[in-house]
This record gives structure tokens, sequence and C-alpha cells, in this order.
């Protein structure tokens, strides 16, 4: 087990180090940045003064290396919109996107893997069709639209929740939680219902085709004729054998969101990187948006890491025969 | 005579299919004694599943039981409750089926499989509950069992795999299993031990067997009488030596006719000619007659069962004693 994380650690440090070259390069490739951080009146002298100062007169592969120099000492270097440094910036609003994701993608698992059980179970129920109605509702209707919706009811008409903003938070960790606090679940309700729904009925679609083809199986019919009650098969056999696609989609799905959560922050005006990504590609912040695709690509290194190990505890043949 | 383990009158098991009710088995009758090993034979389709499913009061709709009786320990099994059938089930009669890989939870220890099953009808310690898995594995021949009992079903060969099924089907003391086709994934030596193992099994625990298969040669070296089944119903039962030597059923007679060492080296495969009838609105009379070379005007009639001692089949012409 030791020896397939540091293998897999291994090949993660390359997989960045491809992701840094195409990174650097991509991005060097879409624009000046010296406009950006120089007014249009500053004289021939500064620019050559400030062009010197972040090292654009280098030749590429020198700016690459410099750049792995700075990355391995953890200097991601200063936006230049926000004038601090990108870290900080990140840091400041990352915990603001993944517990907005983390909470989507957790209350769309838990409602939605039970739900979707229980739909597989009794495909003919009246409950089962209402549960399906819904979850193809999750799948057709466009994010900005629901978003919309949900802010019309519930904080403009209903007037119960808030249309937007963070709320109060609470640090923990040194950064400001809004699931910490009542007023920030408040804030945090509507995005979060708005950026479940679609994650709630994927993970009700696979719940059920996973029930439904278990119960017609050898394993549901040996169980029975044991004597097995239909709440132990279904907890002890069709929970966990279907519990390992589930898990491969949940690490997929937050990889995913906490990446491309934008449009959803961008209608609750909710403060995370979402947010932050858009502005600084518009600005062509170009310090921010290499952190941030070397962020992404660590996390989704991290989180399919998490997959494979939380795969291989569910499911012995991975792990290899220990006979 | 005391009364027999299981006794199963006029059987009906249907399937409502758009083109109309399946009768999957239509009008079985059969009993099984104490420690008797019973063999159900028949082509693929012939019902032999949904028999024994239907004595485990496991058919589950489209499908039911339309009618009849199934009697266990004297004790009407039809029209129970599910709480009453789910309590019968694994405790007083048990199913182990074809494919030992498909029936094992992958992701389950076999120990925790084992104990599964065994708190569905008891609340044992976990010291005894241990006593008991390690007895049924030692029951059906699985060596060093305490070593096993943390092993997942891919660990175990397929022929260990199917033991450790039989270990659980036997690990509630159940009075009868329904085996179906348990050795026919297996290969022939593996095959061959376990049949081994289970007639020592039925010698020492008294327990009985259906032992279903379509294979003639398995059930003639395991089973005590034979019952062979065509299109749902029962054509001919009796001692397995007997009707396996002289059929008196035309069907019968054309199963023996096909296997391979009936047929002397290089001669063609010999085939029952046609294929089985379709199951929904079958004409009344013999099911077989379309297929068969002694039909006749009477058969389009209901065939009457035609006995002899310990001996029965259901044909208006059945095959002389000494006929080919
Ligand atoms: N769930 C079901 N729905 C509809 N028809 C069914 C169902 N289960 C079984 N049948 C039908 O019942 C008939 C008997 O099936 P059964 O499985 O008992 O055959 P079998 O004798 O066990 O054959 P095999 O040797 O292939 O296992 C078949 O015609 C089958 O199509
Ligand atoms: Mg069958």
């Amino acid at each position: 087990m030791i020896a397939f994380v540091l293998q897999r650690l291994w090949q993660a440090v390359i997989v960045m180090l491809a992701i840094s070259l195409l990174v650097f390069v991509g991005v060097f490739a879409i624009g000046n940045p010296i406009d950006v951080v120089l007014s249009p009146d500053a004289t021939q002298q500064i620019r050559e003064e400030t062009i010197r100062a972040y090292g654009f007169d280098q030749p590429l592969w020198r700016q690459y290396l410099a750049f792995l120099d700075r990355l391995a000492h953890g200097d991601f270097g200063r936006s230049f919109l926000f004038n601090m440094p990108v870290l900080q910036l990140i840091g400041s609003r990352l915990p603001a996107t993944l517990e907005l994701t983390l909470t989507a993608v957790i209350g769309a698992t838990v409602i939605g893997v039970p739900l979707g059980m229980y739909a597989g179970y009794r495909p003919d129920g009246a409950l089962s069709k209402i549960i399906m109605a819904i979850s193809v509702l999750g799948f057709s209707v466009p994010t900005f639209w629901i978003g919309l919706v949900l802010i019309f009811t519930f904080a403009v008409t209903l007037g119960w929740l808030p249309a937007g903003g963070r709320g109060e938070t609470a640090r923990a960790f040194g950064v400001d939680w809004s699931c910490l606090t009542l007023g920030g679940w408040r804030h945090l309700i509507l995005p979060a219902i708005n950026l479940a729904l679609f994650k709630f009925a994927m993970m009700v679609r696979l719940a059920r085709a996973g029930t439904r083809e278990l119960m017609l199986s050898d394993t549901v019919k040996f169980a029975r004729a044991a004597g097995e009650s239909e709440g132990v098969i279904l907890r002890r056999h069709v929970l966990r054998l279907i519990s390992i696609p589930i898990v491969t989609v949940f690490g997929l799905e937050f990889g995913s969101t906490l990446a491309f959560a934008v449009v959803t922050e961008t209608i609750f005006s909710w403060p995370g990187v979402g947010k932050l990504i858009i502005d600084s590609i518009s600005s062509l912040d170009r310090p921010v948006m290499v952190a941030y695709l070397m962020l992404v690509a660590c996390l989704f290194i991290a989180i399919n890491l998490l997959v494979d190990l939380a795969q291989a505890a569910l499911d012995p043949r991975l792990r290899g025969a220990r006979a | 005579m005391s009364a027999p383990l299981l006794e199963v009158r006029d059987l009906r098991t249907e399937f409502r299919t758009r083109a109309g009710a399946l009768r999957a088995v239509d009008g079985v009758s059969f009993s099984v004694g104490q420690g008797e090993i019973v063999g159900l034979v028949g082509e693929s389709g012939s019902g032999k599943s949904v028999t024994g499913f239907s004595i485990l009061g496991l058919i589950e709709p489209p499908g039911r039981i339309a009618a009849g009786s199934i009697r266990l320990e004297g004790r009407e099994l039809v029209g129970l409750s599910h709480r009453a059938l789910r309590g019968v089930r694994g405790r007083r009669v048990a199913m182990v089926f074809q494919d030992p890989a498909a029936t094992l939870n992958p992701l389950l220890t076999i120990g925790r499989q084992m104990r599964l099953a065994l708190s569905a009808h008891q609340a044992l310690g976990a010291e005894a509950a241990r006593a008991r898995c390690l007895a049924a594995l030692r029951q059906v021949g699985i060596p060093d069992p305490e070593a096993r009992l943390d092993s997942y079903p891919h660990q175990f060969s397929g022929g260990m795999r199917q033991r450790v099924c039989i270990a659980i089907a036997l690990i509630n003391e159940p009075r009868l299993i329904v085996c179906d086709e348990p050795t026919t994934a297996l290969d022939v030596s593996i095959q061959a031990q376990i049949l081994s193992e289970m007639r020592k099994l039925v010698r020492e625990t008294g327990v009985s067997l259906i032992w279903i298969s379509h294979d003639l040669a398995v059930v003639s070296a395991l089973a005590d009488r034979v019952m062979v089944m065509y299109a749902g119903r029962i054509v001919e039962r009796g001692p397995t030596r007997e009707t396996l030597r002289a059929p008196r059923h035309p069907y019968t007679a054309g199963l023996l006719a096909s296997l391979p060492a009936a047929i002397p080296p290089g001669a063609p495969l010999s085939q029952i000619a046609g294929s089985p009838p379709s199951l929904i609105d079958a004409p009344p009379g013999c099911a077989f007659a379309p297929r068969c070379p002694r039909a006749a005007e009477p058969c389009r009639a209901e065939p009457p069962w035609s006995e002899d001692g310990a001996r029965a089949a259901r044909c208006h012409f059945p095959l002389e004693a000494g006929a080919p």
C-alpha cells in the first residue's frame, strides 16, 4: 500500500512538471502582461525597468526555469491586479469554494444515493416516479436558470434566504468559513442547492441503475435464499456494491465542481476562486492564472489518489491477493 | 410411513408477460423424504429453477404461484407472509446456485457473509458464531477453515467457492437444500469431489437435497430418485438407476440417447428433433407430442400417469421395459 502511494506521488511530480510547462507556455502565449501592470502613459524608461524587474526580457526557457525555481520555493509571485501574494489571494478565496463544493457534492450524494436506491428497489412506485422526474429536471435545466429561479423564489418573493454573499464567517485553521455559523449556512444553502442539483440527478441515476441490476443478481437472490432481511440486503450487499462507482463519480464531480463552480459563484456573488479566475483572465493577471491552474492540477491528482485509495479500501480485489 | 419432509401438490407458477401468462411450472407434484437426494432434470427452460425458487417463496413479480400447495415439515408455505417466509428461508430450506463467483459478494470476507446468513435467524455471540462458521466450512471439506474465514471470495478456487456457498446454505442447519446446478460450472474432477462431499453430508446430517441438473451423469451418480421435467411438467419419475437404465417416457429416452456416452464413437450425435413448445397458451395434451416419435391421435388429450411401483411416466404410450 505504501509502495503504491509512493509510486503515485512520484507520478504526480512528473505530471505536475509537465503541467507547469504547459501552463507556462500557454499563459505566455495569451498576451503581454506588461500592459496590465503599467498605465498606458508610463515613460519608456519606466517600462524597460519594469520589464527587467519581472524578467520579461529573458529568453523563454530562462523565464521558465526561474518560474520553476520560484514555485519550488512556494513563491507564486504577486497578483498584478490585487497587488498581493498570489498564494495569499487564492488562500483567501479557496475556502469559500471548498465549502460550497463540499456541501453540494456531499449533500447530493447523501440524499441522492438513498433515493436512487429506493427508485431502483421499487421501480414502479409512485415515489420512485417523482424521484426520477426531479432527476430529469436536474439533468436538463441549465444551472444559471435554476440559480435565478432559486433567488427569485426564496430570496425575492419569500424573503427566507439571502440572495448572495457569504454572510457571517468564523475562523478555523486560519481561514474564514461560512459553514461554522448559522448566518453563513443561510447564505450557503441556495448556492449549494443550485450546484448540487445536477450531481443529485447523477447520483440518483447511478444508484438506481446499480440497485436495479443488483436486485436481479445471484448475490441478492442468494442472500434472500439465506433468509436475510431486505434491509440487510440493501445495506450490506447493494449499498456496498454500488459504492464503488459512486466513489469514482463523487471524486470526479468534486474535482470538476471545485475548479468550475464559476456560474453559481457569479449568480450568488459567492467570493470563491471561480470568480477570481474569471477576473484574472479578463485582466491578464498572469501569476493568478498560473497558480490557479497549478492548484487545479494538484487538486485533481490528489482527488484521483484519494479515489484510488477509497476503491482499494472498498474492493479487496484491488488490494491484490494476500491469501 | 411418516409424512415426507417436502410435499409439493399441483404447483403452478406463472409469469405475467406481454403475450399472456407464461406457465413456467404447470401442475407439478412430488415429495422429498428425510435424507433423500432427488434429482430434477430437463432441458433448459423446462422450469427446474422456477420450481426451486417456488419452494423457497422467491418468485418475484411479475411471477406468482398461481395454484398448488407446498408443505415443508407439514407446514403450508404457499400464502405465507413475507416475514414468515423469511423465517423459513435459510432456516428450514436453503438454496445453492450455479455460479459461485456470481453468488458470493466479492467485497465481503466469507466469514462476514456467513455471519450475515447466520444472524438472519440466530443471535449468537461472537465466539459461538465463529464456531458455527468453522463447523460449516469443515462440513463441506474446506481445509484450514480458521485461516479462510477472513479471505475474500476471489482468493478461492471455483470449487472451493462453491463449497463456501454450500457452507453458507448449511449454516442454519436447514432440513432441505435446493441445489440449482451447483456443479455445472466446475470441471469434472472438482465436480466428483463435491458430489462425494454432498453424499457424505447427507449421510452425516440427514439433510435432504433437490439436485437440479441437466447433466444426467451427475444425477445418476448422486440421486436416489429422479424426476424428469419437460415444459413445466414432470413427465417421468422413479428410482434413478431403473429410470435411467430403462426410461418409460419417450422424452427421457431421447435425453439419454443424446448423451455423448450413449453414442458409439464416430456416429453422429443424436438430438431430440424440434424445440420445446411455448409455455404461453400451451394447447392441451402432451407437450412433448410434436417432437415425439411415438405420438398419435390420443396425445392431444392430457396423458395419464401410468404407474408401476415406484416408477411413473406421464404418457399415453410409455416405453415397455427392455424396449429401446
Ligand atoms: N422472471 C421471469 N420472468 C419471465 N419468465 C421467466 C422468469 N423466470 C423464468 N421464466 C421462464 O420460465 C421458464 C422456466 O425457466 P427456468 O429458469 O425454471 O428453467 P430451467 O429449467 O431452470 O432452465 P436452465 O437449465 O436454463 O436453468 C422459462 O421459459 C423462462 O423463460
Ligand atoms: Mg435453471
